[in-house]
């Protein structure tokens, strides 16, 4: 492995936080269909790059890496910041 | 039942303080590596179109190439650092240009009191001046006597020490004067405005 | 309606040795519901002290073994999860984890075919999990797997590959990027867009792909599978990594 392989493999994809996901909104959200707020590509969210070594869980547009969503765990609850995504629509 | 559960022999990929306890703020956790968090991609930025710039409430906005960067005064930097996940690495060796030094270059606005740094990949963070002055802040392009990596920031990153490590933003490429200490990437969702792991202000409320 | 996502303890009833550096630890769960090939666990480690770390990891076993499942883990040596699955746990011991999770990265006998399945080191664990589904599930899809290793050595489940491959419409090809036996005759070198022409070709470009493996692996395959007639929509990746907080 090179340097640069070590620095793409910080790159997973939503799979990586489906536990994460399930919790705060109640459902596998893996293969919702979520449209991107800044190019308008869709994508489930399971294909989206997911960031988990942060602060927070950053996911990304794998089309044009704008944050589609953001999210924190603090001791006193979770937070969830969706403004780059259009829409998420969740299959039944 | 979860709050009760213990692994048998797990004690995580941490360090005993030793004879640096003092050093170690609350409810942190020494490591010997450099752990490498990001919240995107990492960027590669051509030095050749590489610019730190300086705007907002100042004078005349001011902007360096990498190379007129190169020749503004250096210091050397031996930091302890905190990231707000738990770890804490002593004696980190950064060499760079101050905060101060860079200000030398413009006319601050009476209304600035807070800066907010921008990025390579569109993070941002907030800082107050009077946490970015006198010496408390620098930009960073050598780690431990090479150029800094791109996974650490390089080719250059804000470090700001003594706020928790989401301060000292990798990548960083200016900072913009404003009258309001508005918050930055996560700062709006959660996380403290100041950030100082002496006081454990890591979260919003803290 | 499932149940809630829920945190359960379950027990270490085996550990076995893959590789060198990748270990295969069967766990009895009390609260096990059926999972779906190519779902995960996420494991939680709890210190004495309230300290925690929490990783994801692939399902390896079929959903056709009820109580239990098999997680295949690599050991990674800077990483703080795996070196402890690895290094400390034993038989006995008990082990924090929810799941089954996800729903993308699925595999199921009535998903149907041809089947496509590209693997990248221990990327082939959730692979693994849709092969053993599909025999037992009786499942006659037409299925191939590429899988690339770094040496024999380092190549998982090798052995039961081959006897899976040797019955009902599996074939399995190896390819050995970082040394080769004497004698080797499969592919040598990084998984490249010839190599995913003549792997996929047999299967049309109606087949159904599943990669999973480091991102540079990943993002190589599922452009060239595109390029060469697969529909984007049938081409599902996973990118594996170092995950969690």
């Amino acid at each position: 492995m090179n340097d640069n392989d070590v620095v793409r493999d910080l790159t997973l994809d939503g799979n990586a936080v489906a536990g994460l996901l399930e919790e705060v909104f109640g459902a596998d959200m893996t293969t919702a269909d979520g449209e991107c707020a800044h190019c308008g590509s869709a994508n489930a969210v399971g294909a989206l790059r997911a960031y988990t070594r942060a602060p927070g869980v950053v996911l990304r547009c794998p089309a044009c890496g704008g944050v589609i969503a953001r999210i924190v765990q603090t001791p006193r609850g979770t937070l969830v910041d969706l403004r780059g995504a259009a829409h998420l629509a969740m299959r039944r | 039942m979860s709050q009760k559960f213990v692994s048998r022999g797990f004690t995580g990929k941490r360090e005993r303080a030793g004879g640096q306890g003092a050093r170690v703020p609350p409810g942190q956790h020494l490591v010997s590596d450099f752990p490498v968090l990001s919240a995107g991609p990492t960027p590669r930025t051509d030095l050749a179109r590489w610019t730190f710039t300086i705007d907002g409430l100042v004078t005349a906005p001011v902007s360096w190439s990498w190379a007129d960067f190169q020749h503004l005064p250096v210091q050397d930097f031996v930091k302890d650092i905190s990231c707000v996940t738990k770890w804490t690495k002593l004696d980190t060796r950064w060499r760079g240009v101050s905060v101060d030094t860079l200000f030398e270059h413009v006319e601050l606005d009476p209304r600035a009191v807070a800066l907010i740094a921008s990025c390579d990949g569109g993070y941002t963070t907030n800082l107050l001046l009077s946490d970015a002055l006198n010496g408390q802040a620098f930009v960073a392009y050598e780690y431990d006597g090479k150029p800094l990596a791109p996974e650490h920031g390089g080719p250059a990153r804000l470090v700001v020490p003594h706020l928790y490590f989401w301060k000292s933003a990798k990548w960083v490429r200016g900072l913009r004067l404003v009258n309001k200490d508005a918050p930055g990437f996560w700062e709006s969702l959660g996380y403290h405005i100041r950030g100082d792991p002496w006081k454990e202000q890591r979260y919003t409320d803290d | 309606m499932r149940r809630p996502l829920e945190w359960q303890i379950a027990t270490v009833k085996a550990i076995a040795q893959e590789t060198a550096q990748v270990k295969t630890i069967t766990l009895v769960l009390p609260g096990w519901t059926a999972h779906r090939a190519g779902q995960h666990y996420d494991v939680r480690l709890t210190a004495a002290d309230g300290y925690q770390a929490q990783r994801s990891y692939s399902i390896a076993s079929p959903p056709e073994r009820p109580g239990e499942v098999d997680l295949t883990v690599e050991r990674i040596p800077d990483g703080e999860v795996s070196p402890y699955l690895h290094d400390v746990l034993v038989v006995g011991d008990a082990v924090e984890v929810r799941g089954p999770v996800g729903g993308y990265f699925v595999w199921e006998a009535s998903s149907g075919g041809p089947l496509l399945l590209v693997a990248g080191g221990s990327g082939v664990v959730p692979l693994m999990a849709m092969l053993r589904h599909r025999a037992a599930a009786g499942a006659k899809v037409p299925a191939r797997l590429l899988y690339s290793s770094r040496t024999l050595e380092d190549v998982i489940y090798r052995q039961e590959l081959e006897a899976l491959a040797s019955r009902d419409g599996l074939e399995v090809f190896h390819t050995l990027t970082r040394g080769q036996p004497k004698g080797w005759t499969g592919y040598a070198r990084r998984i490249d867009q010839p190599m995913l022409a003549e792997v996929s070709g047999p299967l049309g470009t109606a087949a159904l792909a599943f990669i999973c493996g480091p991102t540079a692996l990943v993002e190589t395959t599922a452009s060239a599978l595109v390029q060469l007639g697969l529909a984007q929509e049938r081409v599902r990746t996973e990118r594996f990594g170092p995950t969690g907080t």
